[in-house]
């Protein structure tokens, strides 16, 4: 389990390797607010490497989405599996997201 | 014949992954191929072991939560029990309403819920079984 930060453009893309569970949330949601402190606004979290996510990594997400929106900024989900779309449809978190079908479709208009 | 596995776990999220990918394997003879069985059993779990320790369990590191998997040839069932007070589950707020959609929280017995056939509390709310049916299962 990993997060890996890299830069595209002005824009923070995070690739997750492995799941976002409640064991590591904590990592990511510090990931990106000391992202947020460096300056950085535009996110994008990357997941074609995760399998699965459980309540607390979309609790984290939620999380990150409203800070990063007080900063004015934007995060984008992409490359969910069907098992990961699955678990967005069910909690209606499709709704508040913008989940893009690759990390290239999510980087476009950024 | 029954399949049973009984675990005792740190109170520890750190240890979940671990101890959901070890009942995996134990299941994985009658229903590794259904893919229910990988989501839906595998979330579900998590979520019960998550709410244990972290609620049920207030986070102590002294407590412990306890698994019994039982795997039967039409379904799989597993027992979380934590050592806290309990609580009642009617309580929780649907995560799925408008007004709770953008909170952190709240979503883990929604989960439970919506990914397992079956979800039953204790009467103290200490302890919850989640039962997946395998019947007519899919190779998906």
């Amino acid at each position: 389990m990993a997060f890996r930060v890299s830069k595209s453009d002005d824009v923070t893309v995070i690739d997750v390797e492995g799941q976002l569970i409640v064991g590591n949330r904590q990592e990511l949601k510090q990931k990106v607010l000391d992202e947020l402190e460096n300056g950085a606004h535009r996110f994008v979290v990357n997941f074609s490497e995760t399998g699965y996510i459980d309540s607390s990594g979309l609790g984290v997400l939620v999380s990150l989405s409203k800070k990063i929106r007080e900063q004015e900024g934007e995060l984008r989900l992409a490359s969910l599996n069907e098992d990961l779309r699955t678990l967005f449809e069910l909690t209606k978190l499709d709704t508040l997201f913008t989940i893009a079908d690759s990390r290239e479709e999510a980087l476009e208009g950024l | 014949m029954d399949q049973e596995l009984i675990l005792e776990l740190p109170n520890d999220v750190r240890s979940i992954e671990h101890a959901v990918e070890y009942v995996m394997r134990h299941c994985s003879t009658c229903c590794d191929r259904a893919r229910r069985f990988n989501l839906n059993f595998r979330v579900g779990l998590t979520e019960a072991l998550s709410n244990a320790m972290l609620y049920g369990n207030a986070s102590d590191p002294q407590k412990r939560v306890r698994v019994e998997v039982t795997v039967r040839m039409e379904e799989v069932a597993v027992r979380v029990t934590d050592e806290g007070v309990g609580f009642d589950p009617a309580l929780v707020p649907d995560p799925t309403l408008p007004a709770n959609l953008s909170k952190s929280g709240g979503r883990g017995i929604f989960l439970m819920k919506a990914l397992m056939d079956e979800v039953r509390f204790n009467d103290q709310g200490n302890s919850v079984t989640l039962v997946l049916r395998l019947q007519g299962e899919a190779e998906a």
